[in-house]
C-alpha cells in the first residue's frame, strides 16, 4: 500500500528480513527475557520478607517481676513470628561487645530498679543496643519491639471510657507480596533488554556489517527504513512483554492478568512500551557506527531508566533531581500503568495518562531519529 | 553515430574537511562497456564508486547515471542501478530465495514478477538448487554469485561492483569474472567495476581508468595503456661480477628504453624489442666476463602500467577522514 512518498511494502520487507532473522536465532532474545525472570524469582524471595532467626541479647540488671514480663514477651515473640531468640547475658559490656562483633543483632537492656519505675508510674526505660549499620534491619527491630512495649504499656483492666485516638487501617488491596510488586518493573524491563539487544546491538552490528549499504542503494526512504527498524525492534520488544506477562504472572501468582479486559490492557501497554522504547533505543543509537557503544551504554541506560522508575521503590522516596529523571522516563508510565492494571485491576480511565505519555513520547522519539537519520554513509 | 553514455563524470569532488578523497575526476562510460577503476589503497575508488551509487554526498562536480543526475534525482538513479559491495552483505541466517525476495520487496516488485525473475536470477548464478539453503552455507563463490543476483533483482541498466573477487579462491574468481561477462551480454549490462587484481581488470574491462590520491591518473584500454608505457617488453636480469658502467652498457642495447637498477645484481629492462635486447644482453655478458644468473622475458603487464602510474605496488597510508569503514571485528 502507498501513502504519498510513504510505501508499506518496502517498510515491511525490512520488518520481514529481521523477523526472519530473529526467529531464526532467537537465542540472544530468549537470554533478554531470562535476566528479567531471574531478577522477578531472587528479588522478590529475597525482598519483602519479613525478619526471622536474628540474635537479641538480654541484659536484666533488674530481676523483678516486670523485667519477668519483658522476658516473657520477648519468649513469645521468639515461638510466635520468630523474628529473633534472645540470648540471655549477665555481663552488659560483653553483650555490647557482640553487638559490635555482629555476633548479636541488637541488645536490650532492663536497668535496676525497672519493676519499682513501673508500680511507680516514673517513666520506666529499656535500653536497646543495635547495629545501625544496616537501616532495614535496625527499623524492623525497632518496630517489633515498639510494639512489643506498647503491648507492656497495656493496663491490665482497659478502662470504661477510652481516652486514645487510634488509627484504623483499611486495605483497599489484598497484601501485595514484594514478587508481585516487582511483576511490572521485570515486564517493562524484559521490553527493554530486548529492544536494547534486538533495536540496539543488533541494529548497529548491522550497519557495521554493510547491512545498511545495502538497503541505501534502493529506493527505500528514510522514514520507511527508520519505520521497518522500529515496528521490528518493537515486534520482539512485545514478544518478551507478552511472554514475561504470561510467566511473570503465573510465577508472582497474579491471577488478575488474565481476565480478558487486563489482558486488553496489558497488550495496549506493552505495545505502547514497545514503541516508546525502540523509538527512544533508535534515537541514542541513530548516528552510532561502533558496535561496542551499545553494549557499553547498556548498564548506564538500564540504571538511569529502571531504578528512577518505580519499579523497585518508589518515586516519592527519590531527592528532587531523581525525580525529574522519573518524570520524562517511559519507564516511569509504563510501570505505573502495569502497576494500575496487574496490581490494582483498575481500567483505562486510570491509566489513560501513562497510555498518552507513551504514545506522544514514541511519536517525538520517532519524528527526531528519522530525522537524525542519514540517508547516505 | 557515439553509443550513448551510461555514466558521466564530471569534475567529481568530495572533501572530508581538509582532506580530498576524490578530487575533479571526469570520465563517461558508454553504454554496454566494461570499465575498471583501478588503484592504490586509499586512492578513492570506493569513495568514487560511492558517489556516484548514492551512498556519499558530491562535494562538487556532477555524475549522471543514465541521464539521471544522483544530486537532484537520487532515486530515478537507484532504480538504475545494482550494487555490489566490497563487503558480503546478504544475509547469512536467510535462505538464499528469501535474500531476494527481500531486496525484490525494497524495489517494489510486484508478488508474480518477483518470483518468476527471482527464478530467472537463480538459474543465471546457478544457484538453483541452492535457493533454498540458508546463505552462510554457502561458499565464498556462491555467496558473492548471490550477492550479484541481489543486485540484478530489479534489473538495472548499469551494475556497479566494488572489489567482487576479493577474498576468492582461484577458482571462485574465474567462476565470478565468467558470470560476469555472460549476465553483462545477456542483460546487456553496462558495468563498473573497481579492483585490486590487474589480471582481473585487464581479463574484463574494455576501459580501465587510474585513479591515484583522488585524481585519474590514466584512463584507456588496456592495450593501449601498455602501449602508453616505455617499452613492451620487460626483461629481469641477475648477474654476478658486473663491473662499473654496467648499467650504462645495458642502456646502448638494441631497443631499451628503461635500465632499473635493483637489489643484488638484478636489473628490470624495459625494451621495444624483446627478442633482440635478450640476445644482445646474453653476448654482453659473455664478452665482458660477467656471469648471467637469471634471466626472465615477459610482455608489459597492467602490473607494469599500473606500478608506472601510481610509482609504487604497495602502498601503507592512513587518511585521517570520517569514512564510513566496517570496524575491524568485522572485516
Amino acid at each position: 500500500m502507498t501513502y504519498g512518498f510513504f510505501k508499506s511494502a518496502r517498510m515491511m520487507a525490512i520488518v520481514e528480513r529481521d523477523m526472519r532473522k530473529f526467529l531464526r536465532s532467537p537465542a540472544l532474545m530468549l537470554a533478554a527475557m531470562v535476566f528479567p525472570l531471574v531478577q522477578l524469582i531472587v528479588l522478590g524471595n529475597a525482598f519483602g520478607g519479613k525478619i526471622h532467626d536474628a540474635r537479641l541479647g538480654l541484659v536484666d540488671h533488674d530481676g523483678g517481676p516486670q523485667a519477668v514480663r519483658v522476658l516473657e514477651s520477648l519468649r513469645s515473640v521468639e515461638s510466635n513470628a520468630r523474628t529473633f531468640e534472645t540470648i540471655v547475658y549477665t555481663d552488659e559490656r560483653l553483650m555490647i561487645e557482640d553487638v559490635r562483633r555482629g555476633h548479636l543483632t541488637a541488645g536490650l537492656v532492663v536497668p535496676p530498679q525497672f519493676s519499682r519505675a513501673v508500680y511507680e508510674h516514673s517513666r520506666p526505660r529499656i535500653g536497646l543496643v543495635i547495629d545501625n549499620t544496616d537501616n532495614f534491619l535496625t527499623s524492623s527491630f525497632e518496630q517489633v519491639l515498639t510494639e512489643m512495649v506498647q503491648t507492656l504499656n497495656q493496663p491490665d483492666f482497659q478502662p470504661r471510657v477510652v481516652q486514645q485516638a487510634e488509627l484504623k487501617v483499611v486495605e483497599l488491596y489484598p497484601y501485595i507480596e514484594y514478587m508481585k510488586y516487582l511483576l511490572p518493573g521485570s515486564i517493562t524491563l524484559a521490553m527493554f533488554v530486548s529492544v536494547m539487544i534486538g533495536g540496539g546491538i543488533v541494529y548497529i552490528d548491522d550497519k557495521a556489517r554493510g547491512v545498511h549499504e545495502g538497503y541505501l542503494v534502493t529506493p527505500i526512504t528514510k522514514m520507511e527504513l527508520v519505520a521497518g527498524l522500529n515496528v521490528a525492534g518493537a515486534l520482539k520488544a512485545m514478544g518478551a512483554g507478552v511472554v514475561l506477562t504470561v510467566i511473570g504472572s503465573l510465577l508472582a501468582g497474579v491471577g488478575e492478568t488474565f481476565r480478558p479486559a487486563n489482558l486488553l490492557l496489558m497488550l495496549l501497554m506493552i505495545v505502547l512500551t514497545s514503541f516508546a522504547f525502540v523509538t527512544m533505543m533508535f534515537f541514542i543509537m541513530v548516528r552510532v557506527n561502533d558496535p561496542l557503544v551499545p553494549r557499553a551504554v547498556f548498564g548506564i541506560l538500564n540504571t538511569l531508566l529502571y531504578f528512577p522508575s518505580g519499579a523497585i521503590y518508589p518515586v516519592q522516596a527519590f531527592p528532587k533531581w531523581l525525580q525529574w529523571i522519573a518524570w520524562v522516563d517511559p519507564f516511569t508510565y509504563s510501570v505505573h500503568g502495569f502497576k494500575a492494571v496487574l496490581l490494582k485491576g483498575v481500567g483505562l480511565a486510570a491509566i489513560w495518562p501513562d497510555v498518552a505519555y507513551l504514545c506522544l513520547f514514541a511519536l517525538t522519539m520517532f519524528i527526531f531519529s528519522t530525522l537524525l537519520f542519514k540517508r547516505t554513509l | 553515430m557515439a553509443t550513448p553514455n551510461a555514466i558521466e563524470v564530471a569534475n567529481i569532488v568530495k572533501r572530508y574537511g581538509n582532506f580530498t578523497a576524490v578530487d575533479g575526476v571526469s570520465f563517461n562510460v558508454a553504454e554496454g562497456e566494461i570499465f575498471g577503476l583501478l588503484g592504490p589503497n586509499g586512492a578513492g575508488k570506493s569513495t568514487l564508486i560511492r558517489m556516484l551509487t548514492t551512498l556519499l554526498e558530491i562535494t562538487e562536480g556532477t555524475a549522471l547515471i543514465d541521464g539521471y543526475d544522483v544530486r537532484k534525482d537520487p532515486d530515478k538513479a537507484r532504480l538504475r542501478i545494482g550494487v555490489i559491495p566490497q563487503a558480503m552483505t546478504s544475509d547469512g541466517d536467510l535462505t538464499v530465495w528469501e535474500n531476494l525476495s527481500i531486496y525484490s520487496k525494497l524495489y517494489g516488485i510486484a508478488t508474480a514478477e518477483r518470483e518468476r525473475s527471482i527464478d530467472e536470477l537463480l538459474e543465471l548464478v546457478d544457484l538453483g538448487q541452492w535457493r533454498h539453503a540458508p546463505a552462510k552455507n554457502l561458499s565464498g563463490g556462491m555467496r558473492r554469485r548471490l550477492e550479484i543476483a541481489r543486485g540484478l533483482v530489479h534489473r538495472p541498466n548499469i551494475f556497479f561492483l566494488d572489489e567482487p573477487t576479493t577474498g576468492l579462491d582461484p577458482v571462485s574468481r574465474v567462476a565470478v569474472w565468467e558470470m560476469i561477462t555472460s549476465i553483462k551480454q545477456k542483460r546487456n549490462l553496462t558495468v563498473l567495476i573497481t579492483t585490486h587484481y590487474m589480471d582481473e581488470a585487464d581479463r574484463l574491462c574494455d576501459r580501465i581508468a587510474i585513479v591515484d590520491h583522488g585524481k585519474l591518473v590514466a584512463l584507456d584500454t588496456p592495450r593501449a595503456l601498455k602501449n602508453s608505457i616505455p617499452g613492451s617488453t620487460v626483461i629481469e636480469a641477475q648477474f654476478l661480477h658486473a663491473p662499473a658502467g654496467w648499467e650504462q652498457s645495458l642502456g646502448q642495447l638494441n631497443g631499451v628504453t628503461s635500465v632499473q637498477p635493483e637489489a643484488a645484481g638484478m636489473y628490470r629492462i624495459l625494451t621495444h624489442d624483446g627478442s633482440q635486447t635478450t640476445t644482445g644482453l646474453v653476448e654482453s655478458a659473455r664478452r665482458s666476463g660477467v656471469v648471467l644468473k637469471s634471466l626472465t622475458v615477459q610482455s608489459t603487464t597492467l602490473d607494469d602500467v599500473f606500478v608506472h602510474y601510481t610509482g609504487r605496488q604497495l602502498r601503507d597510508q592512513t587518511v585521517d577522514a570520517p569514512l564510513y569503514q566496517p570496524p575491524a571485528m568485522y572485516q
